[in-house]
């Protein structure tokens, strides 16, 4: 009999990023007694890395904006395969979400009339992004932990879940263990609310932390949940290239959005040579009607430099491949150029762009108000996940809630840059409304022991073949250069089927991984179990990516680059068969009400 | 390629040792690079906290040579490589193992201040005015991402222990953070005088010098404090007025 403590609770958030605290806050209000389980330390999940802003149509800089213009770019950006009743409430939801943080002691940045500031952005018609600074991400945690801390919700840091209970089909709990003692603990709940985050480690060049194994997705999966839209991966256009130990950590997009202009070697801005049609009536015509937009020249329309992430992560790999790339791999981004507009125009830059001014200060030795940065994409969001009803959000599992970036739904094909921290806070709350009323009505489930008992054993397994098997971390980097190869930016059937082939050879490789030492905070350890969770949305992303016979949004296929008619009316959905195979299946996308069809008419 | 010699903290509550690593440095490696290549070659359990690898979460503090740092934010090309690089953990903290320390009293100091209160809404939708130089001030304070090297660094609790009676700089930040920010009307001065011992503070300006977010801790944020502090509580008026509100 393995030995554990049992904690109970009526919700178990696993995950204290934006979408984990902003459900534990809302469970907690309802009454719940709520627990949130996280990996690292309190406040320093993912989120604080977001640095643009946060997407809502405030309409405080320019009262065009509202609903159902958010609506429609969200839409427009997901290329129609987003789940509409998610992108409306998103879109109406997201004001009240970001004045209720003000209201926690958030401090965004002001308009002259001392409201709150807006900034552009990729995608986005309006002004919509409330930001401080290009830290948003840092202040929206912070506010709710601050916020969180005195609202009697129990915090579990640094522990880790390894598998979600079951009680005949339902959700009873989690089984896991404290990182610092490697002691087991068994979390009873009600309900379950998942918000671990991406999946971003299954790739070499990422700009996501380590706690981005896909754990969410798996455990889900696991479960018997249903995954959607796994292969659309998105990668961001902007990662640091240089030097090599710097690689994929994200350039904000708000460099661009104050001005920055991506030029290839021969200093050409090449943005302009491909704009797609669909987005051709809201682009600028040339550099100087770009520069007035982004300045805030409400009859200027956006440089091209602010198309979607998918396609200026397109254009930048195309420059490189085609031999125009800078020294280290990359293009230039340049915002120093500014200087010709501006008279003091470095302390404008530092002040808009603070962390970004000090990142390559302190990382490459590089003055951005004197020269250009060299970028390149990097793994950054995963636009597929848990499919979750558009309301609740709870999963095909009953009692398993999934918010933030581990759900689907919300992004369709690609996401909007500031899309994702609105995301967290509007499903967040949803989330933790809708996981305490299902354990207010359906109380706890049942703790199967012999479910404890396989998940001790398969926890403890490596410890069993000891430092002679193989270690954990050479599986892990194989796989993450494996992903980037064959399952990137640019991908095709053969690649993704060897991708497939190597998958499988990995995971009979992480069967037989040993770890040395003791269970006290052992990395070796903690690498080893979240390897399964690498390899299951590794494999969801190479097998769903094989079935979309298309390019659309952040999935680009060179065998099949068009478009396909048929392919816009389905979802990719993937899960776990009765022999414990994946099986994949097309889903007709939800049905959309007609006074939304009629927007995205209207806004076309 | 060239190689370096890190000098790594080994050990656990009940004690532990320095141990040499030989591993290869290459263009723009930082400490935690080093750390984890080490990680992946030779010490598979050596315990390193880190998330974002961009001095954005601050979790990866450390004393390299003796000074408090993030290692994320530590270039290898500004140390002498010839010699041994000593990495070791906070001092100010328990240690759990290696690198890692239990902060977890941090989270507990900040628990025990009030939390923000905001005055009613100036406006019909429930919302606030505030000027851009009213909220500059307060961002400066809520840059701080929470590292704690300034905690570590602080004598009143490195060496003099403590951390019953004193808050540390960390939480005067916080504290100025509250106390300036436009919407609030709490008054912490009293816990600020009591709890949070803020009088323990001699103004060695120490914890400014370490801060990697540069915030400017001890002249913005606990100067005005102790002022605040003296204005409340030694001036013979208000002495007078707290004797009647008592009442
Ligand atoms: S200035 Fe005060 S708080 Fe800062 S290190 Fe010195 S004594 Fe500590
Ligand atoms: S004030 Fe500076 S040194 Fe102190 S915890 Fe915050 S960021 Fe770290
Ligand atoms: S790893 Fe986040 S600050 Fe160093």
């Amino acid at each position: 009999m393995a030995s554990y403590r049992t904690h109970r609770h009526d919700v178990l958030v696993i995950g204290a990023g934006g979408a984990g605290l902003r459900a534990a806050i809302e469970a907690s209000a309802a009454g719940a007694s709520v627990a949130v389980v996280c990996k690292s330390l309190l406040g320093k999940a993912h989120t604080v890395m977001a640095e643009g802003g946060v997407a809502a149509a405030l309409a405080n800089v320019d009262e065009r904006d509202g609903w159902r213009v958010h609506f429609a770019d969200t839409m427009r950006g997901g290329a129609y395969l987003n789940n509409p009743r998610m992108a409306q409430i998103h879109a109406q939801e997201a004001p009240q979400r970001v004045r209720e943080l003000e209201a926690w002691g958030a401090l965004f940045d002001r308009t002259a009339d001392g409201r709150i500031l807006q900034r552009n952005f990729g995608g986005h018609k309006y002004p919509r992004l409330a930001h401080v600074g290009d830290r948003t991400g840092l202040e929206m945690i912070r506010t709710l932990q601050d916020h969180g801390i005195h609202r009697g919700i129990e915090f579990y840091m640094e522990h880790t879940v390894t598998r979600l209970l079951l009680d005949d089909g339902r959700v009873a709990g989690a089984f896991g263990y404290d990182r610092e003692r490697g002691r087991f603990r068994v979390f009873k709940a009600g309900a379950v609310v998942l918000a671990t985050g991406g999946i971003g480690r299954a790739y070499k060049i990422t700009s996501n932390s380590w706690e981005y194994t896909g754990d969410g997705h798996a455990l889900a999966y696991h479960a018997g949940a249903e995954l959607i839209d796994m292969e659309f991966v998105q990668f961001h256009p902007t990662g640091m290239v240089w030097p090599p130990s710097v690689r994929g950590i994200l350039v904000t997009e708000g460099v661009r959005g104050e001005g920055g202009v991506l030029k290839n070697s021969e200093g050409r801005r090449f943005m302009f040579d491909d704009v797609p049609d669909l987005y051709k009536d809201q682009t600028a015509d040339d550099p100087e009607e770009g520069w007035r937009y982004t300045q805030g020249d409400r009859d200027a329309r956006r440089p091209p430099e602010l198309l979607t992430r998918d396609h200026v992560a397109r254009c930048i790999v195309r420059e490189i491949k085609e031999g125009r790339g800078s020294p280290h791999g990359g293009v230039y981004l340049d915002i120093a150029w500014i200087r010709e507009k501006l008279p003091d125009h470095a302390e404008h830059i530092k002040k808009k762009l603070p962390s970004m001014y000090h990142q390559f200060k302190e990382l490459a030795d590089i003055d951005i108000t004197a020269e250009a940065m060299e970028v390149g994409p990097t793994t950054h969001y995963a636009m597929g996940g848990v499919k979750v009803d558009a309301d609740s959000q709870m999963s095909t599992v009953p009692g398993l809630f999934a918010a933030g970036e581990c759900a689907a739904g919300l992004h369709g094909a690609n996401r909007l840059g500031g899309n994702s921290l609105s995301d967290l806070l509007v499903f967040g709350k949803r989330a933790g409304e809708h996981a305490a009323a299902f354990a207010r009505e359906h109380g706890a489930g049942a703790i199967d022991d012999g479910q404890v008992e396989a998940a001790a054993a398969a926890a403890l397994a490596p410890f069993e073949r000891g430092a002679g098997g193989e270690g954990p971390y050479a599986i892990q980097h194989a796989l993450q250069e494996m992903m980037q190869d064959l399952v990137g930016i640019v991908r095709n059937a053969a690649e993704m089927s060897r991708a497939l082939d190597g998958i499988a050879e990995l995971r009979r490789r992480a069967r037989e991984v040993g770890v040395g030492g003791n269970r006290e905070y052992n990395p070796g350890w903690h690498t080893a179990l979240d390897l399964d969770n690498l390899l299951t949305v590794s494999e969801a992303v190479a097998r769903a990516g094989l079935e979309r016979e298309e390019s659309r949004g952040a999935h680009f296929r060179e065998d099949h680059p068009q478009k396909d008619p048929a392919f816009g009316q389905v979802n990719v959905a993937i899960r776990r068969g009765a022999d414990g195979e994946m099986v994949v299946r097309r889903e007709p996308l939800p049905p959309m009400a007609p006074e939304l069809q009629q927007i995205i008419e209207e806004m076309k | 390629m060239a190689e370096a010699t890190f000098r790594i903290w080994r050990g656990d509550p009940d004690g532990g040792d320095f141990r040499d690593y030989r591993t290869e440095v290459s263009e723009g490696m930082v400490v935690l690079d080093a750390v984890h290549q080490i990680q992946a070659e030779s010490a598979h359990d050596l315990a390193v906290r880190w998330n974002c690898k961009a001095g954005k979460c601050g979790s990866c503090s450390a004393e390299v040579n003796g000074h408090p740092k993030l290692m994320c934010m530590t270039r290898l090309s500004d140390l002498d490589l010839a010699e041994p690089v000593t990495i070791e953990p906070m001092k100010a903290f328990p240690v759990v193992r290696d690198l890692v320390t239990d902060v977890s009293w941090n989270y507990r100091v900040k628990e025990r201040i009030k939390p923000f209160k905001p005055r009613p809404p100036d406006a019909e939708d429930g919302t606030w005015r505030m000027a851009q130089e009213d909220v500059d001030r307060v961002q400066e304070f809520r840059k701080c991402i929470e590292c704690y090297l300034c905690q570590d660094v602080c004598h009143v609790l490195r060496e003099h222990h403590l951390h019953e009676r004193f808050a540390g700089p960390r939480f005067f930040v916080y504290n100025a953070a509250l106390e300036m920010h436009p919407l609030d009307v709490e008054d912490r001065r009293a816990d600020l005088k009591d709890d949070d011992g803020i009088g323990f503070c001699n103004i060695t300006k120490c914890c400014t010098k370490v801060c990697p977010e540069s915030i400017t801790i001890t002249d913005n944020a606990i100067i005005p404090l102790k002022e605040r502090v003296v204005d409340e509580f030694y001036d013979p008026i208000r002495k007078l007025l707290r004797v009647f509100r008592r009442k």
